[in-house]
């Protein structure tokens, strides 16, 4: 099945084409890894994809929906895990994950196993506010992981996290194709999901080009 | 979900933060009694005068205090991009409205309650028509509320959001303005029949204001 259907997809930020015309598709399963150097276009991909940057023209599917006719339909389904939380800071950690949970339709219970599964548990009564950039993104990913999203959206997954932090994104990534999950992750820390990633992509000036695995590996060599 | 119960998932939110932060009751709430406190100052040589034009002063704290609640209800959805959180939650964005407004209706809600507490000591009011002065405050407050909810987002994310608030909801309010004001000087006054052709006419503007809310909130909320 395929999960993302990406043709000659065209988003503006302003005036500036931060997608000029990306092709690209993912099936059910994947662990696609996107790369690319800053200002690529990694991020405007990832939030094309959740619905929450407009395409100027092209077509894109995900999950089935055309993102041009039925955003919220791809929104209840994927979850996009940004360098913003999307949480509040006068909510705690609880309450953030119970909303995010009862708003995709889930119960509440969901917030709790993912707020387990993250290591955040013993931080469950703090209000976002007081969290550490590190603690945040754990919890941006556990709001992913309550939410039960078909698609996860990843952007520098890694990026501010320590040992135990990557551990819980290395077990995310990991579990992701036996859960049915579907993985669009962008990171300039290539190595560390290169151990995951079933196939990996290159976003070079707004278009999607296809990195072959032998390529990634010499340069996983390098 | 339905759409009551996603709206009682927002207004739950956005009252919990309210609890939390004190913003309502430690800067909205003492806001409103400064106005009319300095309304009191301004007019109290002549105290007659301060009780026959209490319920326009009364209704124009309320105003000016509702748009320190609009632009706080929409200041906590910038932090964090908890915005593109709400849209990617999946939630109906008329139930968005609901939501939000309904918060901003309660908080507003008891904001008149302490504020009409105010009035009676300061201005020197005797308090009639009870039944007449609760409906008009209701069908006032669910009109403030659905209008400065649809301005809040259509402002929200720009810079000049604070500004651009008042600018926007003052004029679109006027008839709230009216219809409550004369609504409560008929209850004052003892001639509540007066009065109730007022609230119709608020019941009315609130009913337009809410269906043009959760027509419009979500393509706003996209733009935003």
């Amino acid at each position: 099945m395929r999960v993302v259907h990406l043709r000659s997809a065209v988003c503006l930020l302003g005036r500036f084409p931060a997608l000029a015309g990306a092709d690209l598709d993912v099936f059910a399963g994947e662990v696609v890894l996107v790369t690319g150097a800053n200002g690529a276009g990694k991020t405007t991909l990832l939030r094309v994809c959740a619905g929450l940057a407009p395409l100027r023209s092209g077509t894109a599917e995900v999950l089935g929906h055309d993102l041009r006719a039925d955003r919220r339909a791809v929104r209840r389904a994927v979850a996009f895990v940004g360098h913003e939380t999307f949480c509040y800071d006068d909510l705690t950690v609880a309450e953030n994950l119970r909303f995010a949970a009862l708003a995709a339709g889930r119960p509440a219970s969901a917030a709790g196993d993912a707020l387990e599964r993250v290591g955040l548990g013993r931080l469950a009564a703090v209000a976002h506010g007081r969290l550490s950039q590190g603690q945040r993104r754990r919890l941006s990913l556990a709001v992913a992981l309550a939410r039960d999203a078909r698609l996860l959206l990843l952007d520098e997954p890694h990026a501010g996290l320590d040992d135990a932090g990557r551990r819980v994104v290395d077990g995310v990534l990991a579990g992701a194709p036996a859960e049915g999950r579907t993985v669009l992750v962008a990171s300039h820390e290539a190595e560390l999901v290169r151990r995951y990633a079933t196939r990996e992509v290159q976003v070079t000036g707004g278009r999607v080009v296809e990195r072959p695995r032998a390529a990634a590996g010499v340069e996983v060599a390098r | 979900m339905t759409l009551l119960r996603e709206s009682a998932l927002v207004m739950g939110k956005d009252l919990r933060i309210e609890l939390r932060s004190r913003v309502a009751l430690q800067q909205i709430l003492p806001f409103g009694g400064v106005v009319l406190v300095l309304f009191a100052f301004a007019l109290d040589p002549d105290r007659g005068l301060l009780s026959r034009v209490a319920p326009g002063l009364f209704w124009a704290a309320v105003l000016l205090a509702a748009l320190l609640a609009v632009t706080r209800s929409f200041a906590v959805e910038d932090a964090n991009r908890a915005r593109d959180g709400l849209r990617l939650s999946g939630i109906d964005p008329g139930a968005v409205f609901l939501g939000k407004a309904a918060a901003i209706a309660v908080e507003l809600l008891v904001l008149e309650a302490a504020l009409g507490a105010g009035v009676v000591v300061l201005y020197d009011v005797e308090p009639r028509g009870v039944l007449l002065l609760a409906c008009a405050a209701l069908a006032a407050t669910a009109g403030l509320a659905a209008t400065g909810t649809v301005y809040g987002v259509l402002s929200s994310g720009l810079r000049a959001r604070d500004t651009l608030v008042p600018l926007l909801v003052l004029p679109a309010v006027t008839p709230v303005m009216l219809g409550a004001t004369r609504a409560f000087e008929a209850a004052l006054d003892g001639v509540p029949g007066d009065g109730w052709p007022w609230v119709q006419l608020l019941v009315v503007f609130s009913a337009l204001a809410v269906a043009a809310g959760v027509a419009v909130f979500g393509p706003l909320l996209e733009e935003s």
